[in-house]
């Protein structure tokens, strides 16, 4: 079974600062980790190796230091790491970023072949979850997101079933192979990793790619010049403020929110006569 | 099939990565694991940076390390509560090469120093804690890691794990340190711009300044209190003995408070933020607290050695100059084909031949000394500040009365047999 995982190096959301003049992210001010998620998506692809045999390759696009989030995924077990990068594919947005990850997998597709692909539910730095998605349209393959457990796969019959995560519940859905997964934290726990993983990673040199090494790009789709986003305006999300500490046992705790609540009465009442 | 290495070095730390770094220079298949998320992370000291033996495993190491400031003025204040008596050396050849030292962040400095071994060839790898040697026949072969499949070989296992070295005292090596063996130092990177750091301190962007504080800065604990100016942040920070500490029923953190708010101390952090805070032990027992430094198949370097001057706060220093001599001695042996503790002991006859030995030696009495005669930070150092304040207050006294009344002031508590005695004692201890 021949996986691949689509990876992002990430800038440490939970500790970094925005930019207060402007209000950019301060990227200097947080060192770059593997996106967590993309932790769990390898984490997975490992697992189904053991079982079904086969190769986990892994793959990013971004500047030359993203080479050591390819070389986080060879500790969790990754077999081979490519990493595209390349100026011509600097200040992509999802869209870009998903063609040139796409012409990436069909230049390695011609050699090995792929039954599954792989990527983290989204980026913690951005948040939007297209990528995945993006690339699937793109190989022409169903694209299965925010998934809890891989509950099946049947490769000679190419199918696969998972559970994927709804708002109130899960649905179990087959697919056929190959498909493409973004995955949830809740799909695993990312073991960890034994000692001759971390020996190979610490001398693993990921394979380098630039534009010139895929095969029939249309250079306009890339980087800047192929992301139609534009970003209006950003800003940090306001701080809360006001927030009142109860203290004493749950009993009394309890009793004291009930009559804050019940003193703020208009919060309940139905507007416009709908019925809740 | 675990891999055999030609040597293992526990912690990348100076002493660590000094060794693994000559060693892979010289051709050696080396292994270095290191605790933290990456080397440095846990690393802490006051922050001096020395140049010479730092230049003799990377010959102008300043065009491309990240250091903060070459120091041009080293300060000592003898503090009271609301005064103090100051010296000083200030000397701008120390602003030009080849240096003297330099103001360092660890974080910064460790993490290039280790990826400087790893172009030498050296495999590096965090997050991994060694937690035993593997000794077979009474050779330490390899070492055992808290990792699945953990185990991995080597001829000769270097230990450089620290002030704490868990791993040298599993061999027996040394035993528990004792309380007035290591010193507890607390300190807090402040932020502060450029531009106000230069004016507190009376410097320009690249000159740095280091000053050494004693007396009510440890409240007269056996210790002292540094400021040392990096580019755009000051590392303010106070240690004492753990004695001194547990006698004075003293928690660290309140002493830090205490400094950072002395009225001869808060001028110059005024206004600066709290970046990060930060707590080390620091092996100041000396030369007799040296442990055993080699057994077949190991050598013990830097703090795991208790490899500090105290007195002259140097200890970076001697712990790259531990790591490269470990690295050289195993070169040798390798050319012999033999690792065993006879052919390693020119590593600790190498040590104690050294200025490191030298040093020690010279001090091996003084922090004892010190700690068991409190009177010298506790009595002298406002004896000083109140004779100046007598001398320099212009009040009609004739200069002879005053003179004889400083006289007297120093002799009505200890006596002139007293005075002659804790004299005589701290020239002995430091001659």
């Amino acid at each position: 079974m021949n996986i691949l995982v689509c990876i992002k190096q990430v800038p440490d959301t939970k500790i970094i600062k925005v930019n207060p003049k402007t209000n950019t992210l301060d990227r200097s001010s947080a060192p770059a980790i593997l996106n967590p998620y993309d932790a769990h998506a390898v984490e997975e692809a490992v697992r189904l190796r053991k079982v079904h045999g086969g190769k986990v390759t892994v793959l990013s696009m971004g500047p030359p230091q993203a080479r050591e989030a390819i070389k986080k995924c060879v500790e969790i077990g990754a077999d081979e790491g490519y990493l595209i990068s390349d100026r011509r594919f600097a200040g992509a947005d999802t869209l870009a970023t998903s063609y040139a990850l796409f012409k990436a997998i069909d230049k390695m597709m011609k050699e090995d072949g792929v039954d599954l692909v792989l990527c983290g539910k989204h980026a913690i730095d951005g948040d939007t979850g297209q990528v995945g998605p993006g690339i699937a349209r793109r190989m022409g393959i169903p694209p299965l997101t925010n998934c809890i457990k891989v509950e099946e796969v049947d490769l000679k019959g190419k199918t696969m079933k998972v559970r994927r995560k709804i708002e109130n519940g899960y649905e179990l859905i087959q697919s056929t192979l190959p498909c493409l997964l973004t995955v949830e934290k809740e799909i695993n726990q990312v073991a960890y990793s034994p000692l001759p993983n971390m020996l190979r990673a610490a001398r693993y040199n990921p394979i380098v790619w630039t534009v010139d090494d895929l095969d029939d790009v249309d250079i306009k789709q890339l980087g800047l010049k192929g992301s139609p986003t534009i970003v209006g305006k950003m800003w940090p999300p306001a701080k809360s403020e006001g927030a009142q500490m109860i203290e004493g046992d749950v009993k009394k705790q309890a009793t004291e929110i009930v009559t804050m609540l019940l003193q703020k009465r208009e919060l309940f009442e139905v507007k416009g006569g709908e019925q809740a | 099939m675990p891999e055999k290495f030609d040597v293992i070095v526990v912690g990348a730390g100076p002493a660590g990565t000094s060794c693994a770094y000559t060693a892979a220079k010289n051709g050696l298949n080396v292994l270095l694991i290191e605790r933290g998320e990456f080397p440095g992370a846990k690393n802490v000291m006051g922050g001096i940076l020395y140049r010479k033996q730092m230049e003799e495993i990377i010959p102008e190491f300043w065009k491309e390390a990240p250091l903060e400031r070459p120091v041009v003025e080293q300060r000592f204040w003898f503090l009271d509560k609301e005064s103090m008596v100051t010296t000083s050396y200030k000397g701008l050849e120390w602003g030009r090469e080849p240096f003297n030292n330099f103001t360092v962040l660890r974080a910064k400095f460790d993490k290039w120093f280790a990826s400087k071994a790893v172009e030498q060839g050296v495999t590096l790898i965090n997050e991994t804690v060694v937690t035993e040697c593997i000794v077979e026949d009474g050779i330490v072969v390899g070492v055992r890691t808290d990792r699945p499949d953990g185990d991995v070989y080597a001829d000769v296992v270097v230990l450089a794990d620290g002030v704490n070295s868990l791993l040298a005292k599993s061999l027996g090596f040394h035993k528990e340190w004792k309380p007035e063996e290591v010193a507890l130092t607390v300190m807090e990177v402040m932020k502060l711009p450029k531009k106000t750091i230069n004016e507190r301190f009376n410097v320009s962007d690249d000159q740095g300044v280091s000053v050494e504080i004693f007396g009510d800065s440890t409240q007269g604990a056996l210790g002292t209190a540094f400021l040392y100016t990096n580019k755009d942040s000051i590392n303010i920070g106070v240690g004492t003995t753990l004695s001194s500490m547990i006698k004075k029923k003293m928690k660290p953190y309140q002493l830090l408070e205490y400094v950072k708010n002395h009225p001869m101390i808060q001028p110059y952090i005024e206004g600066a933020e709290t970046l990060e805070y930060l707590a080390h032990l620091i092996p100041e027992g000396g030369y007799n607290s040296i442990p055993k430094l080699v057994g077949d198949g190991v050598i013990v370097t830097g703090d795991a050695a208790q490899l500090v001057n105290a007195i002259h706060r140097e200890g970076s220093n001697m712990a790259m100059y531990s790591g490269k001599l470990a690295a050289e001695t195993i070169l040798k042996a390798k050319e012999l084909g033999e690792f065993s503790e006879r052919v390693l002991d020119s590593y600790r006859t190498g040590i104690y031949d050294s200025f490191i030995g030298k040093d020690l030696k010279k001090y091996k009495d003084a922090t004892h000394t010190f700690e068991e005669h409190p009177q010298y930070f506790e009595e002298y150092v406002p004896l000083i500040n109140r004779a100046m304040n007598t001398m320099f207050t212009v009040d009609g006294t004739a200069k002879w009365d005053k003179q004889k009344k400083i006289m007297q002031s120093f002799t009505a508590g200890r006596g002139k047999l007293g005075v002659a005695k804790d004299l005589y004692r701290a020239w002995k201890v430091v001659k």
